[in-house]
């Protein structure tokens, strides 16, 4: 069996990521942890963009994924992280099979303002809701992984390996997906869905299964998230988390899996970089970022990488 | 000869304009039938109706029995019935060997929906290679679909269409926006690759009718006013002035 350049990459870096667990400062296995988190979202984006679909919505399931992991151990008293993960993935995946038989049937600006009015409905719930902290969150806090009891102090180390594991997985599971006969099917349908019908194939239930995905896929990411922080609040599923997931997905690009990871890591190293350099104007420096890369890399910083391959051979 | 496709009745308006007005034909099985009129005479609309792109007004079309009326496309392309398009509906920015894999993958994926397909998703590249091969295409095998010449692009339109295996196949008019010269060697290869298969084909050229079509249906102002062999419908009096524009025929 012959391993593509793509899973190769992603074995590599698990194994380079989960090796350097140990030996990583504490911040850094927390940036990771939410870089890891967000690009996890950015990934299930890019399998609706695969279809010309673009979410301003995806904090929905954000936000979903990490409230369902923090309601496990809140109200439920639940504190192992595998079942607050996996509430989190059945939590947004039913969420998304319930609105994508919706939004399935737009397209365009309608598709994504209508992801975007169900993220803020999501968002005004959470603010309104006192039980659930109001504008302040809550708290959550895993003591077990799968049943097993973690030493206190190393949880948020396990966590990181946990999700080095799941979301790399999870991008060679797309990687999979996208390369097969569905992900070409999805580039058809972005190019013209009236022949797709007409080959005899149901538009809709690509676009379906896609918007599950990616909502699952969020939904995951918002529990890593949570669990990285510790707290979550509705700030997850503001119109400005989802719009940042599209940053970082136009930043990386569509074109691999890997993209949305290079995306995330360049987009908090120039949020980083600008804090500390221009802390009033960092806003305007991912302006420029975003304005530069439209202009010269319209397809992303992914494009550059694929230029750089096609040179070298 | 039983016939495979049978349109009872059919109108269709669209406001105060008839598209269709009263069409009744049956065509068929492995018939070559040509459909001839001005723009605007309802020719592509027959063809939008027998494809589910447009429901009748009123009126039945049965395909082998079953009534297509209100199924939606994608059924009635499984049931056999498919058709390219006067201007081709192609994956602009896949390969054309990626458009004829996506085809091809289609139908190997849903192979138990498709009684008449042997296809499996392990054939599908070579499934595909075969169709480059047969539709002269395989010098454009990785061209971008979006910028191919507009004769590989109607070719590549037809070749997609056959892919699903239909019984009947609706053309609409497959050499138009193609010179001249090119346009008998097109349709040589269409018709060469479209044997046992029921073909109604959509066309403006009556040189092209006159050599390839068995039967013509003329249409005009929705109506089909001269249906029969292309000499003799040709030759009718209201066929060459309604449709091929002769003012004292």
């Amino acid at each position: 069996m012959t391993l593509d350049r793509t899973t190769t990459t992603l074995a590599v870096a698990a194994v380079l990521l989960l090796a350097a667990a140990p030996f990583l400062p504490q911040w850094l296995v927390f940036l990771l942890t939410l870089a890891l988190a967000k690009g996890l979202v950015v990934l299930g984006l890019v399998v609706l963009m695969r279809t010309g679909l673009v979410s301003f919505g995806q904090g929905l399931y954000f936000g979903l994924g990490a409230y369902a992991a923090a309601l496990v151990g809140a109200a439920a008293e639940v504190l192992d992280a595998a079942v607050m993960l996996a509430a989190a993935v059945a939590g947004s995946a039913g969420l998304a099979a319930v609105l994508g038989l919706l939004l399935a049937r737009y397209r365009d600006i309608f598709f994504a303002m209508l992801s975007l009015a169900f993220s803020m409905i999501l968002y005004g719930l959470l603010v309104k809701s006192s039980a659930l902290g109001s504008t302040d969150g809550f708290n959550l806090h895993a003591k077990s992984f799968a049943g097993i009891t973690l030493p206190a102090g190393a949880e948020r180390r396990v966590f990181y390996a946990v999700a080095v594991v799941a979301v790399l997985g999870a991008a060679w599971a797309v990687h999979r997906y996208l390369s097969s006969h569905y992900g070409r099917l999805a580039t058809a349908i972005r190019d013209n869905e009236l022949r797709v019908e007409y080959l005899g194939s149901s538009v809709f239930r690509v676009v379906f299964a896609n918007y599950v995905i990616a909502g699952a896929l969020g939904g995951l990411g918002g529990a890593f998230a949570a669990l990285a922080v510790g707290h979550v609040d509705p700030e997850t599923a503001y119109w400005t988390t989802s719009g940042e997931f599209v940053f970082v997905a136009i930043l990386g690009g569509t074109g691999n899996v890997l993209a949305p990871f290079l995306g995330a890591a360049i987009f908090e190293a120039v949020r980083t970089v600008a804090n500390q350099y221009a802390p009033n104007v960092w806003q305007m420096t991912l302006g420029i970022v975003m304005l530069a890369l439209i202009l010269f890399l319209p397809a992303g910083l992914w494009s550059l990488v694929a230029r750089l391959r096609s040179v070298a051979r | 000869m039983s016939a495979i496709l049978v349109a009872k009745g059919v109108n269709k308006s669209f406001g105060a304009v008839t598209a269709a007005a009263d069409v009744n034909v049956a065509v068929d099985r492995d018939a070559m039938v040509g459909l001839i009129g001005a723009n605007g005479a309802g020719k592509t609309t027959f063809i939008n109706m027998v494809t589910g792109y447009l429901k009748p007004s009123s009126g039945t079309i049965r395909f082998d029995g079953r009534e297509l009326t209100a199924l939606p496309p994608r059924r009635i392309t499984q049931l056999g019935v498919s058709r390219s398009f006067q201007i081709p509906q192609l994956f602009n920015s896949l390969s054309a060997r990626e458009n004829l894999l996506v085809a091809v993958g289609i139908v190997a994926a849903a192979a138990h929906r498709w009684a008449h397909s042997d296809l499996t998703p392990a054939r599908a590249g070579e499934a595909s290679d075969e169709v480059l091969e047969r539709f002269d295409l395989a010098a454009y095998r990785d061209r971008e679909a979006g910028l191919l010449p507009e004769g590989v692009r109607k070719l590549l339109d037809v070749a997609m269409a056959l892919v699903v295996r239909p019984r009947i196949l609706l053309l609409d008019e497959p050499t138009s926006g193609v010179s001249a010269d090119e346009k008998f060697a097109i349709m040589d290869l269409v018709m060469g690759a479209v044997r046992g298969v029921t073909v109604l084909f959509v066309e403006h050229d009556m040189d092209i009718v006159a050599r390839y079509a068995q039967r013509v249906l003329a249409f005009a102002d929705g109506r089909i006013i001269a249906d029969g062999a292309p000499a003799a419908v040709l030759a009718d009096a209201e066929v060459r002035r309604f449709v091929i524009g002769e003012a004292h025929a």
